[in-house]
């Protein structure tokens, strides 16, 4: 994928989950990327805080193989999500660098089978510019309700 | 309905020495017996001193379907109380944790208490002379808790049952085990609780924690990746730490059944008696020397060497001193329970340490985890299976030996269901006596 403006790259990457296109989704990212989704609002460390995940892309890749297996038990029957989107705001954008943050409030459903949980969000994407194009350097989602005693997860907001 | 009750043989007849009955796990009736007697006459862990460290601190949580809270008094000792304002049963205090002060003061009618629950005043006294307000529970403020204090660990008993250091005896060694990794021998609880809420009986869980059978099986799919995406890096290139935390799940039977597990009486236990999946995982030579330093080369090498896997504290607390983290069992209905996951920093060790442990918490006890999730597959669908007819028993039978019950701690081979029947023992005894 080719996307130049931050606003529509956003927006396309969210579509690339909710299409489960998870192996084109992964290569959005940078080789040094993180996929970051606090547990406490406002939370700054991600080392030594917990979080409901904090995965670099040998994690990343590790969740994408596994959804492949017939061997993950918890996708019987398989989940689906949907991001339904704020046009993302551009908070900081500079064009030298080539660096880009957007914010982008969503609701995001996930159901399984009879089941389904809804989940409101912002995400803040950390973009950069590379030859190839935009590329994520950190994407952050907060949960409205991280802290909650929350159910299983199992794709991506 | 009433069928356990009022029926002490009906409830006994639930658990044979070898199997128990479905009932255990999706009665109503059988998850209010269990709040009222084995989580009120046994000691249900509460939280950990560290959490509570000034004058006014607390923290508030549900044990066997009771709001209590744990405070800091101002003579520098904790208590346990009751969460309920003596007038009309207002909880005293709202959020999670919190400094209240020298006194609560309920936000309904402000009554208030100092931090030991002791009723301080009422407005406008002079309402009640002449009352029997003085002769009933509402003059002695907030109900105090029986509590112990174990190395900062919190327990609370609340009704009549054994003492603390007859009901926990020598399991208390995986407690000094975690402490003891802090080179000056104290824990602090950091980074937040994860709260994984579970659609299943909370004993699916605690049971599942020595159950050694099934992570080459269930986790096949994540640890095994996790394996199969290192395969073939150079060998002189350092492992990941989340390869090494994902990849010993998917260890072979020889390996668990190496472990070996160890239990005690009133339902403890552990494995992990010779190693663990925590075993091979990359020095820290930083780490090492401040705990050479603290103890000695070999009493440092001692408590290292202790690398046990899970230790249960029957039926609420699960520990991992190898990693420094423990999860909780917050039952809320026979097929609704709560598990906190919470982190220990230990006092006077490198950052490395924490970051270790905080990260097997996100990859193993996440609502995200790919481990969690099909851990919870396979308890939801053993809640929706006992439904089943034909067959309403859960077999407990690997290697079973009849004279097991008799004997007091007992080491056996790391994939007996021995754990889980001894359990059953405990469950046994506090639900039908009394």
């Amino acid at each position: 994928m080719s996307e130049d403006d931050p606003v529509r790259f956003v927006l396309r990457e969210a579509r690339l989950i909710d299409e489960k296109r998870f192996d084109e989704w992964y290569e959005l990212f940078t080789d040094d990327a993180l996929y970051w989704v606090p547990l406490t609002p406002g939370q700054t460390d991600p080392l030594a805080h917990n979080s409901l995940a904090y995965e670099d892309k040998l994690l990343l890749k590790l969740r994408i193989e596994r959804l492949k297996l017939p061997t993950a038990y918890s996708q019987k029957p398989a989940s689906r999500c949907l991001h339904v989107m704020q046009t993302p705001e551009l908070e900081r954008a500079d064009d030298l660098r080539g660096e880009y943050l957007t914010r982008s409030p969503f609701i995001y459903t996930e159901t399984r089978g009879d089941e389904s949980q809804r989940y409101t969000a912002v995400a803040w994407h950390t973009l950069v510019r590379s030859d190839a194009g935009l590329r994520i350097r950190l994407k952050r989602v907060d949960i409205l309700n991280a802290d909650a005693a929350l159910p299983s997860i199992q794709l991506f907001l | 309905m009433n069928r356990y009750r009022d029926d002490p043989r009906a409830l006994q007849a639930l658990v044979d020495d070898d199997r128990v009955h479905r009932d255990l796990y999706i009665d109503p009736e059988v998850f209010q017996l269990e709040m009222e007697r084995l989580w009120s006459r046994t000691w249900v862990y509460v939280g950990h001193t560290s959490q509570v460290p000034q004058a006014g601190d607390f923290i508030t949580l549900d044990i066997a379907a009771k709001p209590v809270m744990l405070v800091r008094h101002t003579d520098g000792a904790v208590r346990i109380l009751m969460n309920r304002c003596a007038h009309k049963g207002t909880k005293v205090v709202y959020d999670f944790a919190g400094n209240t002060g020298k006194t609560f003061r309920c936000p309904y009618h402000a009554w208030t208490y100092r931090t030991d629950g002791t009723l301080l005043n009422v407005p406008l006294k002079e309402g009640y002379q002449g009352t029997r307000l003085g002769e009933t529970q509402a003059s002695r403020g907030l109900t105090p808790v029986t509590h112990e204090v174990y190395r900062g660990f919190v327990f609370a008993r609340l009704a009549d049952g054994p003492a603390f250091r007859e009901y926990f005896g020598d399991s208390l060694s995986s407690i000094d085990n975690l402490a003891d990794r802090s080179p000056e021998g104290e824990l602090e609880i950091t980074g937040g609780c994860l709260r994984y809420l579970h659609n299943c009986n909370w004993k699916m869980f605690v049971e599942n924690l020595n159950d050694t059978m099934h992570p080459m099986i269930a986790h096949a799919s994540s640890a095994g990746t996790a394996k199969r995406l290192w395969e073939g890096k150079p060998v002189d290139m350092p492992m990941p730490m989340a390869i090494e935390q994902y990849a010993p799940f998917a260890n072979d039977y020889k390996f668990f059944d190496d472990m070996g597990v160890r239990v005690y009486p009133h339902g403890h236990g552990f494995s992990g008696v010779n190693f663990s999946i925590h075993s091979a995982y990359s020095a820290i030579p930083e780490y090492e020397e401040a705990m050479k330093r603290a103890y000695g080369a070999e009493r440092a090498q001692q408590i290292l060497g202790t690398v046990r896997h899970n230790t249960v504290y029957y039926p609420s607390l699960t520990i991992k001193g190898a990693i420094q983290s423990i999860r909780v069992a917050r039952p809320l209905a026979a097929d609704k329970t709560v598990i906190e996951s919470w982190t220990f920093r230990l006092k006077g060790a490198p950052a490395k340490l924490l970051e270790r442990t905080v990260m097997y918490n996100r990859l193993i006890n996440s609502p995200m985890s790919v481990v969690g999730h099909d851990d919870l597959h396979c308890y939801r669908s053993a809640q929706e299976g006992l439904a089943a007819q034909g067959n309403e028993w859960v077999s407990l039978h690997r290697n079973f030996d009849e004279n097991e019950s008799s004997q007091g701690e007992l080491t056996c081979n790391g994939t007996s269901e021995i754990s889980m029947r001894n359990q059953f023992r405990a469950w046994k005894k506090f639900m039908v006596a009394g």
